[in-house]
């Protein structure tokens, strides 16, 4: 005896989408681009406003830019920290930027600017995913 | 082209570019982001004024 009750229905396949890998790059690359691609046009725009102002500022201040290397500790978690910037940290070192010796105050701060730039960047791009997996809207 | 700002105008420049970022990655909703990030730069630029005013008192 047929029991139409326990029939299997199957949910509709959801369409492959490559975003979930997508907006995290482009986001890694541009600050703010993951969410532009996923047209949340105002929170991309601040997110590029505020990260990209953060570490061109952090430029400006004579920061210092730290390079790949397997030396003192902090160098490289300063170096980690950088590299969320993505694209701008390339484009800095690519125009041999962020040369600064941080011999002031005000240095040093730019330094920092930087570093947090690309942490708050990493965040950006963990809630670009978050995004794009449905789990936020 | 430097940039010199004083320590307060760099303290305050983060606090405002942290918060806004803070506010949009961490909740929902729209009301929600700006309550956060308002609630993130009180925050961060009253810490920076307890602490100021703590060392003051310790150095005296």
């Amino acid at each position: 005896m047929a029991n139409s009750t326990t029939a299997k229905t199957k949910a509709p396949a959801q369409p492959a989408s490559m975003m979930p890998v997508i907006a995290p790059a482009v986001g890694w690359l541009i600050p703010g681009a993951g969410h532009l691609i996923q047209r949340r046009w105002v929170r991309g725009a601040l997110l590029l406003i505020s990260i990209g102002s953060l570490f061109i500022l952090g430029l400006l201040m004579q920061g210092h830019i730290y390079k790949a290397n397997g030396g003192d500790i902090l160098d490289i978690l300063g170096f980690i920290g950088d590299l969320g910037a993505g694209g701008m940290y390339i484009g800095t070192l690519a125009l041999n930027g962020g040369q600064g010796a941080i011999a002031f105050a005000i240095a040093d701060y730019g330094t920092k600017f930087m570093i947090v730039a690309g942490l708050l960047n990493f965040i950006a791009i963990a809630d670009a995913y978050h995004i794009a997996i449905g789990k936020k809207q | 082209m430097t940039v010199q700002l004083s320590h307060f105008s760099a303290a305050f420049v983060f606090a405002l570019f942290a918060s806004i970022v803070f506010g949009i990655t961490h909740r929902e909703t729209a009301l929600d982001m700006v309550r956060y990030g308002l609630y993130c730069f009180v925050m961060f630029l009253g810490g920076v004024l307890a602490a100021g005013w703590a060392m003051w008192l310790v150095r005296r």
